[in-house]
């Protein structure tokens, strides 16, 4: 070395605490970009989670009503499983633009998703309904009997394999309500399927679906509501934007629609129909709430980033990047 | 191997490949883009422009279906003044880093550019191809996640179910795409094309176990010069995917590249999730039960 | 310093990364934070153009701390010799050199030359008029010296007037807080550089210095690299590994085509293009061009085997070996003054190939308006770029300014084949020569330039065959018959190689230079390209893989000259030829052997000449280049710290401000370079220095995303959405001063034009203090033009055209503006904008 530099300092080297990187302590994030995708699926989707509830619940309670010999509820109720049996299938058809599509659900069988769970349910669910319920009107259907009882049984889980779904993703807001969200989507096939066929029952014969309606309006406003608490902070897409919209009408015209099933629905045949489609409507908003609430959780890094740093921070995992080398 | 997935290499039996991966490191990227570019040209994947973002000099901003390789860029501050006018060489020598000789980036006036090439995890846990009711997605030989363009039914579920935001859907077509790790290429023994492109061996490819064990030296390398933030990130088998293919040496945390600091496949916790489905089924049906024979007729 | 190598050449730039991760430190001077510099050890942004003050500042620290390589300076530069007695260093004549001729707007250089020696220096042109540069002007090639010797050598460098004392004197003043504030760097980033560079250098270690146009595209761009070389020079890091001066230079082949040149004034080789004063008589073109000593003393040699090559047996010693065939310039037809003498007029037609001007050069509505007065033009190029339209889309058409109807011109539109559709070579910037093989043939009609210009030249040639007109017989004894092969009758490109190479009386491939003869018996088309095919084989298309081989990867391609990859290697060893130090050891005299050796490398020395050769006392060319002195395209041997020949602007670089700058010169009263080339008129204004109108210091630059004019990559889909919009960049106090909106439009404008551009607002480019204020800058990259994928306004149309007279190249990179937040306006409004702008600011335009 030629220099003989007096001024060279000796200085230590600092090098910047790791802690003083990480910025003011707020979330960080990728210019504000999504960590996640939104869903693809569109406007068919949560009318078939609808649609869905309301063929399950529907085929349960008609052939319930039939074991206890109220035909008239059995086969209204039959009609509206049946509506809803030959809407859903249409619908996924729909979204996924063509029929052979459709058909690709059907290669195999996998647990570990449920849409292709589902889509057995649906296809055995939505096959028998029709059979059902053509069978209970006009008795013409050979074996008609197990077409009832099959879509009856596979209305339950018709019903509910849709939160499944949903909860099967990384979207916090479906995920995180793993545990309620099935219970939400039950309770609003319950109402549903009370709601239509107390709509299509002369009230004489409906106090059964008003029953349900309104058992499945009460559960489902406890069920969401405590969904929403589970969820604390990351519930707050619920209430936000068009998912809190939906929301909103869910719940006035669910407890519009109960008020007046409760005080008029056994009397006036329009007030029952009127409360039954304001709590179908209900029943519609209240899916289409949490399938909005879904977009904008992905949407929003802030949702994704937030609760698994905290989870890190906490010490309750361990998050995937680590600092130590191990050689 | 701790590397095992749940379709690979058992299911392959002799077929199986040692298992292939990317190992980016990010601190040797000068976001040249040529990744992103070679990716593009050689699966001929449409153009996608998106305009002026405003994000300093990323324009396609993140992966998707017509981006399979993405390149970020984070312009930050961080405190000033590594060696405040000192000699370089002499904060290198003290540093120990003439001979062991790594990079550290320019601190005296707190800038920095970080600069990362993204690409999908090809996860041990593949939450997407966990969730693919038709079968499209599956697991290679080399232990990587494709998508079979002719069976994916366009069902969307893929996209919210990666844990990444990987999968997109091409609007046109209506079916998902992503990095197949150039399965073509990997077949003919030819490394994948954007790992062939990168100027500054950024992205490497090659058999995992051993990309771990270049990434652990590397750090230690970046450590023991200083470089306190760097990180693995998705290099171990005991975070929410049990790891992944694709794995990076970070200089920040992960959620400044726009990446999760704790993705987890959900299929962990499948189990609860169809629990409470059929619990919620069962409720219904006592509801049901309730409701009809719970009162008058 | 000036280069953005990790954005403009990535593929290049993983050798720094390479050598990094091995520990070299590296340090980015430039005036903003580049992707260059986020992997740099330590970033220095500095003002542009003001290059010169920094590495002066690095040249005064260097003798301040006494950290120069005496031995290397001594022995191996022309610091110890004495300069004339009538010189005047720029700083005791306020900036300007002696021999200014005012008359002329031009220096006669004479009084710059060594001490005793002649009057004239050797070069194309005596007088100096200021239309003519470098190597035609001012004798590059340097001057006539007795035996190799300056006359007047002090050893000990204490004269006053030695180089080493003089260069001392006119750097005295570049102290760390002048560098500070004229640069706008801190005292404290400088003197880590300084530093780094000092304490890097010596017999154990090398720097080295990468630039490129941020350094060239300056009013005083080859002074920049002066003042770097004269660092190297001062720190022994020349002609040694690691060390040394990297031009990066610009597309694939630009360092190809100044070898075997596409330029006016130097035919191939650089041997100066004939003037009018060298005469009829080819011996008077040697003297006056080919210093007697070093390698340019075979002058004779190269040029008539050139001439051999090129008119073969036409070519006798009776006719000069057809030296009057040759064209003679008259004077300065580089491109710009070309364009604007278009623009008057006086050019009829145009080729343009390979070019794209009305996006890629400064002032494009200039070029635009220029190309409308041909009366044809014919474009090749894979489409039709800005330049085949301007006829139709020019921003002149929206503003109303011109009318297509009214545009003349005849454009013809060729298409032509891309590197991939055709065999040839690619110099890189190392002068290393790479073969490349057509991949598939080139789609329709699109043809490679070889044959293009082949079946040109046969063509004009069969027009001419039966013409008896004198004039017509250089195009007629032209050897232009190469063998052609496929159905389009493309040439061999080998072949053409292969005349390149040079053949012998035998007609066999010559092996080196130094067989070429002045008697008409060897032929060579570029003599420092001689042995590229040396036995008969293609030594371009050496493919041998680096890591089958050393590091110096020698049968990878071939480097001019005779392969040299470092140029003047005899340097890395000591006056005995005994390597500086075993860790940097390179070339080597053997002493058993009787030869210099070398790690793997060709000695750029001759081969036997030993280290302790003096010459005889009427030593010519090489045999008057003793065995200590490595520098042998020098005269004298020697690097020179002060070129006493070669350059219009003075031997020593000196500090002087842009055309436009906010700023006065802090050095010296002389503001500008007083040889700078300048086009005032009505189409071409200059702004005031220091206007208030226009506050802002304008750059440009590129983007990796983006090559050059944008035509071969707006064009391509995957390139044009990774920078699909034309943007400038600016610090968030401009943006805060002037009301701008990150992500929004701003309207940039000059005394040019107006152009609009979204705001990227971003803490890379900081104002710097300058004179106790911020000054505030604004860049942008310079890829957008009408035509395209993605299209935009042209960062060019704001720039001025001013040049260095050494060169002509346009000063890109620095200008003043204004900005103001929105979109500009459209049809006439914008013009009158930029009217409006010129009368606040009294910008004179005639
Ligand atoms: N991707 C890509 N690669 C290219 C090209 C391209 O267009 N795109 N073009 C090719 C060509 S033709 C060329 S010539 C080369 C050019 O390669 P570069 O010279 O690297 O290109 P630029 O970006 O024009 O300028 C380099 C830097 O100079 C800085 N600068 C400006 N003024 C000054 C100054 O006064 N002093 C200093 N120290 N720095 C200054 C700018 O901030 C910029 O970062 O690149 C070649 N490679
Ligand atoms: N403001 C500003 N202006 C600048 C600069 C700057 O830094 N700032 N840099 C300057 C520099 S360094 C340069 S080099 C120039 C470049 O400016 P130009 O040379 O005018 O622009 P290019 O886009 O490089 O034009 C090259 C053209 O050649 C075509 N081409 C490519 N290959 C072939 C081939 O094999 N045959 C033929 N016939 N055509 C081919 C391309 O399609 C393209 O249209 O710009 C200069 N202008
Ligand atoms: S990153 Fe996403 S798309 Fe890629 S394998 Fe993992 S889950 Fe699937
Ligand atoms: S979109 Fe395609 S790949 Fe994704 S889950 Fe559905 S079928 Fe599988
Ligand atoms: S591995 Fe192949 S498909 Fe995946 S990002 Fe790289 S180039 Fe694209
Ligand atoms: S090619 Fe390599 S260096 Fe370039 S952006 Fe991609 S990862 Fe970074
Ligand atoms: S574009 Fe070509 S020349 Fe430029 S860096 Fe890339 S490979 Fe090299
Ligand atoms: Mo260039």
């Amino acid at each position: 070395m030629t220099a003989t530099d007096p001024t060279t300092s000796t200085t230590p080297v600092a090098t910047p605490a790791p802690e003083a990187i990480a910025g003011d302590g707020g979330i960080r994030s990728y210019h504000g970009q999504p960590v996640l995708k939104e869903p693809v699926w569109s406007w068919e989707i949560p009318c078939y989670f609808y649609t869905g509830g309301l063929t399950g619940a529907s085929s349960g309670l008609a052939f319930l009503a039939e074991l206890r010999g109220n035909d008239l509820l059995a086969r209204r109720a039959w009609a509206a499983a049946m509506m809803g049996g030959v809407a859903s299938p249409l619908l996924l058809i729909s979204d996924l633009g063509k029929p052979e599509r459709f058909l690709n659900m059907l290669r195999m069988f996998k647990v570990t998703s449920p849409m292709s769970v589902g889509s057995w349910i649906l296809v055995v669910a939505g096959g028998s309904t029709p059979l059902a319920a053509i069978d209970a009107w006009t008795g013409w259907i050979p074996g008609g009997k197990y077409a009832r009882r099959t879509a009856a049984m596979f209305g339950l889980p018709l019903a509910t394999y849709t939160a499944a779904l949903v909860s099967n993703t990384a979207i916090p807001v479906w995920h995180k309500a793993h545990r309620m969200l099935p219970f939400v989507f039950g309770s609003g096939a319950a109402m549903s399927a009370g709601a239509a066929t107390v709509a299509l029952t002369p009230p004489g014969a409906a106090a059964p679906a008003r029953r349900l309606a309104l058992a499945g309006a009460v559960a489902g406003a406890v069920t969401s509501e405590l969904m929403e608490h589970r969820l604390g902070e990351q519930g707050e897409p619920y209430k936000q934007g068009a998912a809190a919209t939906f929301r909103r009408v869910g719940r006035v015209a669910g407890a519009a629609g109960a008020l007046l099933l409760v005080s008029r629905g056994r009397s006036s045949r329009a007030a029952a129909v009127a409360s039954g489609m304001l709590l179908s409507a209900a029943a519609l908003s209240t899916r289409w709430s949490v399938f909005k609430a879904g977009f904008q959780s992905a949407s929003d890094p802030k949702y994704v980033i937030g609760p698994q740093r905290e989870a890190i921070s906490r010490g309750e995992r361990r998050g995937a990047a680590r600092r130590e080398p191990r050689i | 191997m701790t590397l095992d997935t749940v379709s690979w290499p058992a299911s392959y039996g002799d077929e199986a490949k040692p298992r292939k991966g990317f190992f980016t490191d990010t601190s040797i990227c000068i976001g040249c883009k040529a990744c992103e570019v070679a990716c593009k040209e050689w699966n001929q994947i449409p153009m996608s422009i998106k305009g002026f973002s405003g994000k300093s000099y990323d324009n396609t901003l993140a992966l998707g279906a017509n981006t399979w390789r993405h390149v970020a860029f984070v312009e930050q501050r961080v405190p000033a003044g590594v060696d405040d006018g000192a000699s370089l060489v002499e904060a290198a020598a003290r540093a120990d880093v003439i001979d062991a000789g790594v990079h550290t980036y320019q601190e005296g006036d707190g800038l920095r550019w970080l600069m990362a090439s993204d690409v999908c995890k090809h996860c041990t846990d593949a939450a997407c191809l966990e969730v693919c009711p038709t079968g499209a997605l599956f697991r290679t030989e080399f232990g990587t996640v494709v998508v079979q363009e002719d069976i994916c039914n366009g069902c969307g579920y893929c996209i919210p179910a990666c844990p990444f935001g990987v999968l997109e859907q091409r609007k046109d077509d209506g079916r998902v795409w992503k990095c197949t790790l150039c399965y073509d290429r990997l077949k003919e023994d030819q490394q994948p094309a954007c790992a062939q492109a990168c100027p500054t061996d950024s992205i490497q490819f090659g058999e995992l176990d051993e990309l771990r064990h270049r990434a652990e030296g590397r750090l230690k390398r970046l450590q023991d010069a200083g470089q306190a933030e760097a990180r693995l990130y998705l290099a171990d088998d005991d975070d929410g995917i049990h790891g992944a293919g694709a794995f990076f040496l970070l200089l920040d945390e992960p959620e400044v590249y726009g990446l999760p600091p704790d993705p987890v496949d959900t299929r962990h916790e499948l189990g609860s999730i169809w629990s409470a489905a059929g619990a919620a089924a069962l409720a219904l049906g006592a509801g049901l039960i309730a409701a009809v024979f719970g009162g008058r007729r | 310093m000036g280069s953005n190598m990790a954005e403009q050449h990535p593929v290049g730039f993983q050798w720094v990364m390479e050598a990094h991760e091995r520990g070299a430190k590296y340090i980015h001077v430039d005036p903003r934070f580049t992707r260059t510099s986020a992997m740099a050890d330590r970033h220095v942004p500095i003002r542009a153009g003001t290059d010169i003050a920094f590495l002066g500042g690095v040249i005064n620290y260097i003798f301040e701390h006494d950290a120069w390589f005496r031995e290397y300076v001594q022995h191996y530069t022309n610091g110890p010799v004495i300069v004339r007695e009538d010189y005047v260093d720029a700083e005791d004549a306020a900036g300007m050199f002696s021999g200014w001729d005012p008359e002329h707007g031009a220096y006669q250089i004479e009084s710059w030359g060594y001490d005793e020696t002649s009057h004239e220096a050797a070069g194309g042109k005596k007088e100096q008029q200021g239309d003519v540069s470098g190597e035609q002007a001012q004798g590059a090639h340097g001057m006539k010296l007795e035996r190799g010797n300056p006359p007047n050598i002090d050893n000990s460098m204490q004269h006053p007037r030695c180089v080493l004392q003089i260069l001392k004197r006119h750097f005295a003043r570049y102290t760390p807080q002048v560098v500070s504030e004229i640069c706008g760097c801190s005292e404290r980033d400088f003197l880590a550089v300084a530093r780094a560079l000092c304490e890097n250098s010596g017999r154990e270690r090398t720097s080295a210095i990468v630039y490129s146009v941020g350094w060239t595209q300056h009013t005083v761009g080859v002074q920049n690299i002066r003042a770097a070389s004269i660092v190297q020079m001062l720190l022994g890091n020349m002609g040694r590994p690691g060390g040394g001066i990297l031009a990066l230079r610009g597309h694939a082949n630009i360092q190809g085509s100044t070898d075997i040149p596409t330029l006016y004034n130097i035919l191939p080789g650089y041997i100066p293009m004939p003037h009018p004063t060298s005469g009829p008589d080819l011996d008077k073109f040697i003297e006056l061009n080919g210093p007697d000593t070093g390698a340019w003393g075979n002058l004779k040699n190269y040029m008539v085997s050139l001439l051999k090559a090129w008119w073969g047996d036409a070519a006798t010693d009776e006719n000069n070996y057809g030296y009057d065939y040759l064209p003679r310039i008259d004077g300065d037809h580089s491109h710009y003054p070309m364009m604007v003498k278009m623009l008057d007029g006086g050019v009829q037609g145009m080729f343009c190939v390979g070019q794209n001007p009305t996006v890629g050069s400064a002032n494009s509505k200039l070029m635009r308006l220029a190309l409308a007065k041909l009366d044809w033009l014919v474009v090749r190029d894979f489409q039709p770029t800005e330049s085949a339209l301007f006829w139709k889309d020019s921003p002149e058409h929206e503003s109303g300014e011109t009318r297509a109807e009214d545009i003349q011109t005849e454009v013809f539109f060729l298409p032509c084949a891309a590197h991939t559709e055709k065999d040839g070579n690619f110099t890189n910037t190392q002068r290393l020569l790479q073969w490349h093989w057509k991949a598939l043939d080139p789609p329709g009609d699109a043809r490679s330039e070889l044959h293009w210009i082949y079946h040109l030249g046969k063509a004009v040639r069969d027009k001419l065959a039966d013409s008896e007109d004198p004039r017509d017989r250089p195009i007629l004894d032209l050897t232009w018959d190469y063998p052609v092969e496929g159905p389009h009758q493309e040439p061999n490109a080998e072949a053409v190689l292969q005349e390149i190479n040079g053949r012998g009386p035998d007609g066999k491939m010559l092996s080196t230079y130094e067989e070429l003869k002045d008697d008409g018996s060897t032929a060579c088309g570029s003599w420092i390209h001689c042995g590229i095919y040396k036995d008969g084989v293609n030594q371009s298309a050496r493919k041998k893989p680096g890591q089958d081989q050393n590091w110096i990867a020698h049968e990878w391609g071939w480097a001019w000259p005779k392969d040299v990859r470092i140029l003047y290697n005899r340097a890395s060893a000591d006056p005995d030829g005994k390597p500086w130090s075993e860790r940097k050891r390179y070339v080597w005299w053997d002493g058993a052997d009787d030869k210099w050796t070398s790690l793997g490398d060709s000695p750029d020395f001759p081969a036997q000449k030993e280290p302790s050769f003096e010459p005889e006392e009427d030593a010519k060319a090489m045999e008057a280049i003793s065995g200590d002195k490595p520098f042998i395209l020098h005269p004298d041997g020697r690097a020179w710290l002060f070129a006493p020949s070669g350059l219009v602007d003075g031997p020593l670089p000196t500090h002087y401000e842009p055309q436009e700058t906010p700023f006065q010169n802090a050095l010296y009263p002389q503001q500008q370079n007083p040889t700078r080339q300048e086009f005032p008129r009505p189409e071409n204004p200059y702004h005031p220095v220091g206007s208030p109108v226009f506050p802002y210091v304008l750059s440009t630059w590129r983007l990796t995303e983006h090559h050059t004019s944008g035509a071969m990559s707006r064009t391509v889909p995957y390139l044009a959405e990774l920078q699909p919009e034309f943007f400038c960049e600016v610090s968030p106090a401009l943006a805060a001063e002037r009301g701008l909106e990150h992500g929004g439009w701003a309207t940039i404008v000059t005394a040019r034009s107006a152009v609009e551009a979204r705001v990227l607002v971003t803490d890379r480019i900081k104002p710097l203090q300058i004179e106790g204020r911020p000054t505030y800058r604004v860049g942008m990259p310079y890829h957008w033009g009408g035509v395209g994928i993605v299209t935009g306004d042209s960062a060019n149309d704001l720039l001025p055209l001013v040049l260095d007279n050494n060169v002509h190249i346009s000063e890109y990179k620095v200008a003043t503006c204004d900005i103001r937040p929105g979109r500009r306006p459209r049809g006439p409004a914008r013009l009158k904008l930029v009217e409006e702008y010129r009368q606040r600011a009294g910008v004179r335009v005639s």
